[in-house]
């Protein structure tokens, strides 16, 4: 890994079997248990620890409780901003979304390889955030049908379209609809692999700059080195916006669903 | 890129766990915990607004008691205003009578001196004149030797009298 240009910057987001379970498989399936897998695993259960400290339900609520009835407090909110009094129903599923993708996000970030370890951010992967922008979007198409029936349709045909332009407007609103789900799960994934990658090819740059030398090392590795800072609030900061506009784009389409624009 | 060049041997597993890990936190965070959270919160909420009211209520009792307070404050000193203004007016009559009964007797006993002293006067008047008519009768027959008669002199007497 020394040896200049062998540092890969896309390694970090290689998928490998863990504790030798590549050959699970249900029906045919592979569904060996991966380093992917393990961080999802990490993520529920550090949320789960998150929210079982948050639950002593005291009157007065200490630090933790109050940290994640803030948090509870902060999706309420979006819902009923977003979608009114009916969004409340919805705070589960959009209150999970959002903890979920925020602990991956910041998770992921662990500089764990001071410790000889190596954090993985599943969420740079288009194969799990889909998962959640598909099932976003199942929950807009249920919602919206089980409200509206084939009334939902007219979610394509937005207030003052003139009547010369209905054959078109409803075309690109269609058109608009159904990227959503990749729209939701690609932003995701994009913003996340961008950043890693970018920390990751600074940090090759540090690396082998001081290889090169100490004069290389203050002329290349030390800027590298502080841009690397900032960067790196850039990306907490950028984890969690990111799964603030997954929770605020998804309760947008519900909204669409239950108010029909 | 790993995300594409590894898809077609790790997609089930990804969508496979991500499915377990999600429902995991969905089913018992999002369902199970999220509720009795907000509940807490709004048990919180409804605590603090009804502890509100419940001081603006006694707020509103103690103004009331306040004001029933004043009135009736207000109520005693107009009675006993009255009291007082009622006990005056009893004195000043009282007063006023007894004044009245006083300068009666004492009008009486000045118009008692009066007549006394009126009498006193006529009598001494009436002395004077039997007095100055025998001196009269007297110095008439000495000087002219002529007895006048006594009513003659107390004629004389009055006449002179009168003229002072």
């Amino acid at each position: 890994m020394a040896e200049a240009g062998k540092i890969d910057p896309m390694h970090q987001f290689a998928i490998e079997p863990l504790f030798g379970t590549d050959h699970w498989a249900i029906g045919g399936y592979n569904i060996a248990f991966t380093n992917s897998a393990l961080w999802m695993v990490i993520t529920a259960v550090v949320l789960w620890g998150f929210m079982l400290l948050g639950m002593k339900r005291e009157l007065v609520p200490g630090r933790w409780q109050a940290a994640a009835e803030t948090m509870t407090g902060f999706i309420d909110n979006l819902l009923l901003a977003n979608v009114g009094p009916e969004g409340k129903r919805y705070v589960p599923y959009v209150f999970s979304l959002f903890m979920f993708i925020l602990f991956a996000n910041l998770l992921g970030l662990l500089p764990l390889g001071l410790v000889g370890s190596h954090a993985f951010t599943f969420t740079s992967h288009f194969t799990a955030t889909g998962v959640l922008a598909i099932l976003s979007f199942s929950i807009v198409l249920i919602v919206g049908f089980a409200r509206h029936g084939l009334h939902f349709f007219s979610l394509f045909v937005p207030h003052g379209t003139p009547a010369w332009l209905l054959w078109l407007i409803p075309f690109i609103e269609l058109v608009s609809f159904l990227v959503r789900p990749f729209s939701l799960g690609l932003r995701l994934f994009v913003a996340m692999m961008a950043g890693h990658i970018l920390l990751e090819v600074l940090s090759s740059f540090v690396i082998n700059s001081g290889n090169a030398g100490a004069g290389w090392g203050i002329a290349i590795g030390l800027p590298s080195f502080i841009l690397m800072i900032g960067i790196s609030a850039l990306e907490l900061l950028v984890a969690v916006i990111q799964a603030y506009v997954f929770a605020l784009l998804t309760s947008l389409y519900i909204n669409d669903a239950v108010n029909l624009h | 890129m790993p995300q594409i060049a590894q898809l077609a041997e790790v997609w089930s597993s990804q969508i496979f766990w991500m499915l377990v890990t999600f429902g995991f936190v969905f089913f018992v965070v999002g369902l199970g915990m999220v509720p009795k959270i907000q509940s807490t919160v709004e048990a919180r909420d409804s605590k603090i607004s009804g502890d509100l009211e419940a001081a603006k209520a006694a707020f509103a009792r103690g103004d009331e008691i306040e004001a029933d307070y004043r009135a009736r404050e207000n109520e005693s000193r107009a009675a006993a205003q009255a009291l007082v203004a009622e006990a005056k007016a009893k004195a000043a009559k009282d007063a006023e009578k007894k004044v009245a009964a006083a300068d009666a007797k004492i009008a009486e006993k000045i118009a008692a001196a009066e007549a006394e002293i009126r009498a006193a006067s006529t009598s001494a008047m009436a002395e004077i004149e039997a007095v100055a008519a025998e001196a009269a009768q007297d110095l008439v027959a000495k000087v002219s030797g002529v007895q006048p008669t006594a009513a003659a002199a107390q004629q004389a007497v009055k006449a002179a009298l009168a003229h002072g």
